[in-house]
């Protein structure tokens, strides 16, 4: 019988879906039983979701000036072939 | 990355590679925005993030002939910016207790304290601006050998090995430092995106 610290130790790979299926079986059947462990999968599963949706915002425009330049610089100072 | 995108990608990196500084400047407003994140996320500095965009692309003009084309781009980039990253953190903190060498957890710190179901729409409480600084915010407040994990494998979608091989630590290591990182952010929010009158153990 799985207990709810199996679950939190194999929260991340049955997230991932990186577990042998017999495991992840007894884990799902842990959840469906299990409330608070529903809960931590859920909110866990969002969690993620939330962080990998997040568009990276535009760079100030001096820092991508002073990137440009200082790879400008470094171009016309080490010319390929 | 689908296929098609992957071989314009590595065209590009040839022409940078023979000289054509245009392919190159290319590829730096294509991924200078998530280098620039992902300094910004590591450092938790702003000069330190923009030094490390600029050595991080300097640096891959000088090697892109070690680039062999045997990974994605971003990846080889990526390691090249994590390095540099990490560099300016050890330096900042002068602290010898940022390493990420730590030995492996037992499992007995794992804890699940809060509870409580999300509303069904969280994000929508929020604006744009106030939602990135609640999770900007959660990011920042885990230790450096969680926070570099989570955002190499949450945030910038590295696989488990790439994160494993540009960190320098073991497979299991990753596995149990993104548990630990993702459990923490999950408490975190949950104080922000919890639904309203649901507290802990109400909905049993």
């Amino acid at each position: 019988m799985l207990t709810c610290k199996d679950f939190l130790n194999e929260l991340s790979d049955f997230l991932d879906d990186t577990l042998d299926p017999q495991i992840r079986a007894e884990l799902h059947k842990h959840v469906e039983e299990c409330p608070n462990c529903w809960v931590i999968l859920d909110t866990t599963q969002r969690t993620i979701k939330v962080y990998k949706g997040l568009e990276p915002q535009a760079i100030p425009t001096d820092i991508h000036s002073r990137l440009m330049a200082a790879l400008q610089k470094k171009m016309a100072a080490t010319p390929k072939h | 990355m689908v296929a098609a995108e992957q071989i314009d990608e590595l065209a590009l990196v040839d022409a940078a590679r023979a000289g054509d500084a245009a392919a190159f400047s290319e590829l730096v407003e294509k991924y200078e925005r998530k280098i620039y994140r992902l300094a910004k996320h590591i450092t938790q500095n702003d000069e330190d993030a923009e030094d490390v965009l600029q050595e991080s692309f300097l640096k891959a003009y000088t090697h892109l002939d070690s680039f062999h084309g045997d990974s994605k781009f971003y990846t080889w980039l990526v390691r090249i910016a994590v390095n540099e990253a990490l560099m300016k953190l050890r330096k900042r903190k002068s602290d010898k207790t940022v390493s990420l060498d730590e030995p492996q957890d037992t499992g007995e710190d794992l804890v699940a304290r809060e509870i409580a179901v999300w509303d069904d729409d969280p994000e929508k409480k929020f604006s744009r601006d106030e939602l990135g600084e609640i999770l900007d915010e959660a990011v920042q407040s885990l230790k450096p050998s969680f926070r570099t994990v989570f955002v190499l494998r949450d945030i910038e979608e590295l696989s488990t090995e790439d994160t494993a091989v540009t960190l320098g630590i073991s497979v299991p290591a990753v596995k149990s430092r993104l548990l630990r990182a993702r459990l923490q952010l999950r408490e975190k929010l949950t104080r922000y995106f919890k639904r309203k009158g649901d507290d802990v153990f109400a909905y049993m």
